[in-house]
């Protein structure tokens, strides 16, 4: 399809909102950017912008000094606070697209007459807005983990059907983002149902549909067609990008690499710096490990069991007749970094990264897992 | 990166259910009879509430959750009389105390059969050697039973088992009758003043049993360690490694590949295993803490 300049956002979110979806965009909350539900344009974080390193994210006026911190000023999301227009001017935030199709917390069943009787699985329509590429294939590598093998699961399909992706290219790539050498961004170019462009000088957006429902819903909407100067300034946004990304790591031989350092020294010493506080698995948008609580109400005596994120730091994880399996943190460190390099290819056909650089953002104490991979 | 999944069907329509059993629902099932074996340990059947249960082979599990309390995995070691299965469950944890109290008519959930099994197809016509250490014997009773009904299709057999006392051996009544078809040895770590048979490591069995090792196919269960050692010495003793299947045992939270947590290297434990050939493993198994 060709494609199309949107002149703002609203439309697009008031159709949205006609049609039924819930619509989930980037908002400024807490001092990071989040997804939350909103019901305007004006919701998004105009003229924010973020600084990620090792251990290290804040959050700042794209023309101005760095966010104090007060909530004041980070919650109100006063447009006039600052001079940039563009609304999605960040990079990766703590948030992925995981949250809505494997929720930190789901419930399985629970206990009727003693019985198991599912939990519901219907889900509801979520247009999730402000999608990037490394999100996006982030979602196609769960699809396989939950879709693709012998025992699919039901309720993630009907999560994944129910959402509506409206993606989009990264135009400011952050300090610990490697997405174009992992091979999935920064431009967006499949997985998704609108990809949006966003170009400033004038503030516009240039769209193309991904799916059937996305060319319904650009349809459905003032547009008017790019000119060859909308879509040159777009590729401009994606060359640019590529070359403003904060790390790279060099996947030549990096699978066999990787299978072959089970005993290299450094495990042991990154383990010195790792707290196992499991922080990189929950950010991470591939991660999709999980275990089962049972609880009881003992109100009306039902019973229901759950399912939550899990992670391989924690000791529990590889319990096995009292002890764990992984006592060290060298041990689990090198568990997750294999997982993630090598064996993820062995078990789904493909690396279990896609560069986005969470963990690395959010290690508490900076460990950088493209130079972990240097290191080997 | 593998793009796959991209492409995920998004016809329908938002908000539509999705047809399908959802794989970490159990089905209910009612306790037929429970028998203690051992102090600590109790074998149950089990029969569908609804329904048929599905065919198992050999070395195959089931989840097996007690209700409230949490779900494990556990062997099936054999067929009940009038369709379901036979577990053997040894109270170690809340789990298996809950299921080790459940008594006849009661109700508990059950998921699958999962995992790989024993290839008693691939042993037809060589000799076969079965070790079991400890409760390792409750997966490989079908086996041993498919062994003893059929014993003609295979060469020798001679069935080796370890355990802690004489007081824990599993089974005692069904290994007297399988002596009578094959060699069957068995020795203890710690014997009690009655005990007349061989003390020490199951290995140490190996030597007193009669196999041409390259026409020999072996079942091992049991503690890893066990199972380590065992394949080895049959390896050693010209046994291709290829022919030495072990069921291997990891945390499972789901039995379907989806928690992540049986992982040993790039195999998932309850989907690739838990029976494998001792040449896809040996090396993993020599990683520490892998």
């Amino acid at each position: 399809m060709d494609r199309v300049v949107l002149d703002s956002l609203e439309p697009l979110i008031a159709v949205l909102t006609g049609m039924g979806y819930t619509v989930a965009g980037p908002t400024v909350r807490d001092g990071v950017i989040r997804f939350a539900e909103i019901s305007s344009a004006a919701d998004l974080p105009a003229g924010w912008t973020d600084e990620q390193n090792a251990g290290r994210y804040r959050l700042r006026r794209a023309a101005g000094p760095e966010a104090t911190g007060s909530q004041d000023r980070l919650e109100t999301g006063d447009a006039s606070a600052g001079d940039g227009e563009q609304v999605f001017g960040y990079a990766a935030s703590p948030d992925s697209a995981k949250r809505y199709t494997h929720p930190p917390r789901t419930t399985l069943f629970r206990l009727r007459d003693g019985v198991p009787e599912e939990a519901g699985r219907e889900a509801p329509p979520i247009a999730l807005l402000g999608v990037r590429p490394c999100d996006l294939a982030a979602l196609a590598v769960q699809d396989r983990v939950f879709l693709g093998g012998r025992y699919p699961d039901p309720a993630y399909r009907a999560r994944r059907e129910a959402l509506l992706l409206i993606a989009v290219d990264c135009a400011t790539p952050g300090g610990t983002c490697f997405c174009a050498s992992m091979g999935t961004g920064p431009t967006a170019v499949s997985g998704f149902d609108v990809a949006l462009t966003e170009l400033t000088g004038p503030h516009r957006f240039v769209a193309a549909a991904g799916s059937p429902r996305g060319a319904g819903l650009l349809a459905a909407l003032p547009t008017r067609p790019a000119t060859a100067a909308d879509l040159e300034a777009a590729e401009e946004v994606g060359r640019t990008a590529r070359t403003r990304m904060g790390r790279r790591v060099e996947l030549d031989g990096l699978k066999e690499r990787v299978a072959e350092a089970h005993d290299s020294p450094i495990w042991n010493e990154t383990a010195s710096r790792c707290l196992s506080c499991a922080n990189c698995t929950m950010v991470c948008p591939t991660c999709f490990c999980t275990t089962v609580e049972d609880g009881a109400d003992l109100a009306d005596g039902t019973a229901a069991r759950a399912e939550r994120w899990d992670s391989c730091f924690t000791l529990g994880f590889s319990e096995l007749g009292g002890a764990p399996v992984r006592g060290s943190g060298a041990a689990r460190y090198r568990q997750w970094l294999t997982h993630k390099f090598s064996t993820w290819v062995d078990q789904f056909g493909g690396y279990g990264c896609v560069g986005c650089g969470r963990c690395i953002t959010w290690c508490p104490t900076g460990i950088d897992i493209t130079e972990e991979l240097e290191r080997l | 990166m593998t793009p796959t999944g991209t492409s995920a069907p998004r016809t329908a329509p938002p908000g539509v259910e999705q047809p399908g059993a959802h794989p970490m629902l159990p089905a209910p099932y009612r306790v037929r009879s429970r028998r203690p074996d051992r102090a600590d340990t109790v074998t149950l059947a089990l029969e569908p509430v609804r329904g048929e249960c599905p065919p198992f082979l050999p070395g195959q599990f089931t989840m097996l959750y007690a209700p409230a309390v949490g779900e494990i995995p556990i062997s099936i070691s054999g067929h009940a009389r009038g369709g379901g299965y036979v577990q053997t469950v040894r109270a170690v944890g809340a789990v298996s105390r809950a299921l080790c109290r459940t008594g006849a008519g009661q109700i508990i959930g059950v998921r699958g059969p999962y995992g790989t099994a024993f290839d008693l197809r691939a042993a037809a016509g060589l000799d076969v050697v079965v070790a079991a250490g400890g409760l390792g014997l409750a997966p490989l009773r079908p086996v041993i039973r498919e062994l003893a009904a059929h014993g003609s299709r295979y060469g020798r057999i001679s069935l080796i088992v370890g355990t802690r006392t004489p007081a824990t051996l599993l089974y005692p009544r069904e290994l007297a009758r399988w002596s009578r078809d094959f060699d069957v040895l068995i020795t203890v770590d710690h014997p009690d003043r009655a005990w007349k048979g061989p003390v020490g490591l199951i290995t140490g069995l190996v030597d007193r049993i009669v196999f041409d090792p390259r026409r020999t196919c072996a079942f091992v269960c049991g503690p890893e360690v066990m199972m380590r050692a065992t394949a080895a010495e049959l390896v050693r003793r010209g046994v291709p490694a290829g022919r030495v299947a072990l069921s291997l045992e990891r945390n499972m939270k789901c039995g379907v590949g989806r928690c992540g947590h049986c992982q040993l290297g790039p195999l998932f434990t309850c989907l690739d295993g838990p029976v494998l050939t001792y040449d896809r493993v040996a090396a993993l198994l020599e990683v520490r803490e892998l």
